[in-house]
């Protein structure tokens, strides 16, 4: 149907996405479930989906600690895992 | 949105701050570049009013004074003075841990849902459903309607507390309908109540889980567990204002004003009563907050109604204490600062914990593992400190220029 797409970059990848598709689902949607690492380093993804828990926080255009779920993608958008907290 | 739509037709200056991208909070929030749902309409046309200012994608960080709100976003910062304001927070899932529950994929229940219409394709994926309350038979349907197939659902509370629930609500049709409604849509999927998950493994992430009824345990396997443990009010906003808060919701009065005056909440943070009930008592405190109180009375008629709900969904869905078995010393409680439960299981309160272990020190400042330690070792969860949201140093700065100005300007 007529669903705008738009192109993103995961870790330096270009990926297609629906606007209006959330950085957390378009991550997920590519198979990704690794967000980040925590302090002790065991992986972790998304658990709330509602801006409330942070654990899908990740670079978004350089701005570090984004919530993945509260922001939307559009085109261009870099978007960067794997952060470990300080 | 009620509140600010009712406040609005005052003719006063109203500002709507919401956390996200779009307007409609977590029932009526639009899927992926999708339209507004149709049931938003009507709230949503409102707004559209010259003296409403829309602001998502926002949050309140702090309150440095009276009468003024310091307003985040995207990195940046701004002061929004008021007169009167309404506090619709909203309410977010209790999560409750158990070995596993930091593996990616596992998300709250209503979390997976808020993930699938933000665009996160479900088709062919399986997923065990678990945790507690009427959002699970709700994101079940959602899900397997989206292309899920959906493993199990498992409610901790017993059969004959939610059949109570059931027949409480003969009186109230609409509800009922809705859960036969989602049942019928769930036929063929397993509904076990008594039922919890005791672990979930993986590499990586979730790939199965561990349920346990009755003395029965037993594996499932799936790509995403969503658990979750009903709602509980966001209160952090109401308790940096000072707002009284009584048995663990806002106290208000009838024209849902709080302790504090020009202070008013609606919905959750008053008491977990579902979306018709919140629409009502923003509309009232809107009413209220702006001079407008002979049609604010005019509607507590609805709202008594309304509010029967609320008792008996507490009464169908309490925690089972055997929950707490879930627990091992091995698993992690607060998952900011990947805290243990052997870490802390020792201490006599929270704030023990907090000094010795950093246990909800950490980015959610405690808004996940507050409520968990609450039922585990019966911890206060209150207690908030500004900014209630993790803000950039940027942002305080903003602040604290604002801040240095007023002062200044006292001193003058």
């Amino acid at each position: 149907m007529g669903a705008k797409l738009v192109q993103v970059t995961i870790d330096g990848a270009p990926v297609v996405v629906p606007r209006g598709t959330s950085v957390a689902a378009a991550l997920l949607s590519t198979g990704l479930s690794r967000f980040r690492d925590s302090v002790s380093g065991t992986p972790r993804g998304p658990l709330c989906g509602m801006g409330t828990c942070f654990e899908c926080v990740v670079t978004v255009d350089g701005q570090a600690w984004v919530r993945s779920c509260l922001v939307e993608c559009v085109d261009g958008l870099e978007v960067e895992t794997h952060e470990r907290a300080p | 949105m009620a509140a600010a739509g009712a406040a609005a037709e005052s003719g006063r200056s109203v500002v709507l701050v919401d956390r996200r991208p779009h307007l409609g909070g977590n029932v009526w929030y639009p899927v992926a570049g999708g339209p507004p749902v149709a049931e938003a309409m009507a709230s949503l046309r409102r707004l559209e009013r010259p003296n409403v200012r829309v602001v998502t994608g926002a949050e309140v960080l702090d309150h440095p004074r009276a009468s003024t709100l310091l307003v985040g976003a995207g990195g940046t910062a701004w002061e929004t003075g008021f007169g009167q304001l309404v506090l619709a927070t909203g309410a977010r899932e209790r999560f409750l841990p158990f070995p596993g529950w930091t593996l990616p994929n596992v998300t709250g229940a209503g979390g997976l849902q808020l993930l699938a219409k933000a665009g996160l394709s479900m088709k062919g994926r399986s997923v065990v459903v678990a945790g507690s309350g009427p959002l699970l038979l709700a994101v079940a349907a959602y899900l397997r309607e989206q292309g899920a197939d959906i493993r199990l659902v498992a409610e901790q509370s017993p059969n004959w507390r939610v059949w109570r629930l059931a027949v409480g609500l003969v009186r109230e049709r609409d509800r009922l309908q809705q859960a036969l409604d989602l049942r019928r849509q769930l036929r063929g999927v397993p509904y076990r109540y008594g039922c919890w998950v005791v672990r979930a493994e993986g590499d990586g992430k979730v790939e199965k889980v561990v349920l346990r009824s009755g003395r029965r345990e037993w594996t499932e396997d799936c790509d995403f567990l969503a658990c979750g443990f009903h709602l509980l009010p966001n209160l952090e906003l109401a308790e940096l204002l000072g707002c009284r808060i009584r048995a663990g919701f806002v106290a208000v009065d009838e024209f849902q004003g709080t302790s504090l005056p020009g202070t008013y909440a609606a919905g959750e943070p008053v008491g977990i009563g579902g979306l018709e009930l919140a629409r009502l008592e923003g509309e009232i405190a809107g009413l209220a907050a702006t001079d407008q109180r002979p049609r604010a009375a005019a509607l507590f008629v609805e709202r008594r109604r309304l509010a029967r709900f609320r008792g008996a969904l507490d009464r169908a869905f309490p925690l089972n204490p055997q929950l707490r078995g879930m627990v091992t010393p091995e698993t992690i409680v607060c998952r900011c600062e990947d805290v243990r439960a052997e870490a802390v299981a020792s201490y006599r309160s929270g704030r023990e914990a907090r000094l010795q272990t950093r246990c909800g020190m950490g980015r959610c400042q405690g808004r996940v593992c507050g409520p968990a330690t609450e039922f585990l070792w019966g911890w206060n969860p209150r207690g908030v400190r500004p900014p209630i949201v993790p803000a950039t140093v940027e942002q305080l700065v903003l602040r604290d220029l604002s801040n240095e100005a007023s002062t200044a300007g006292l001193e003058r």
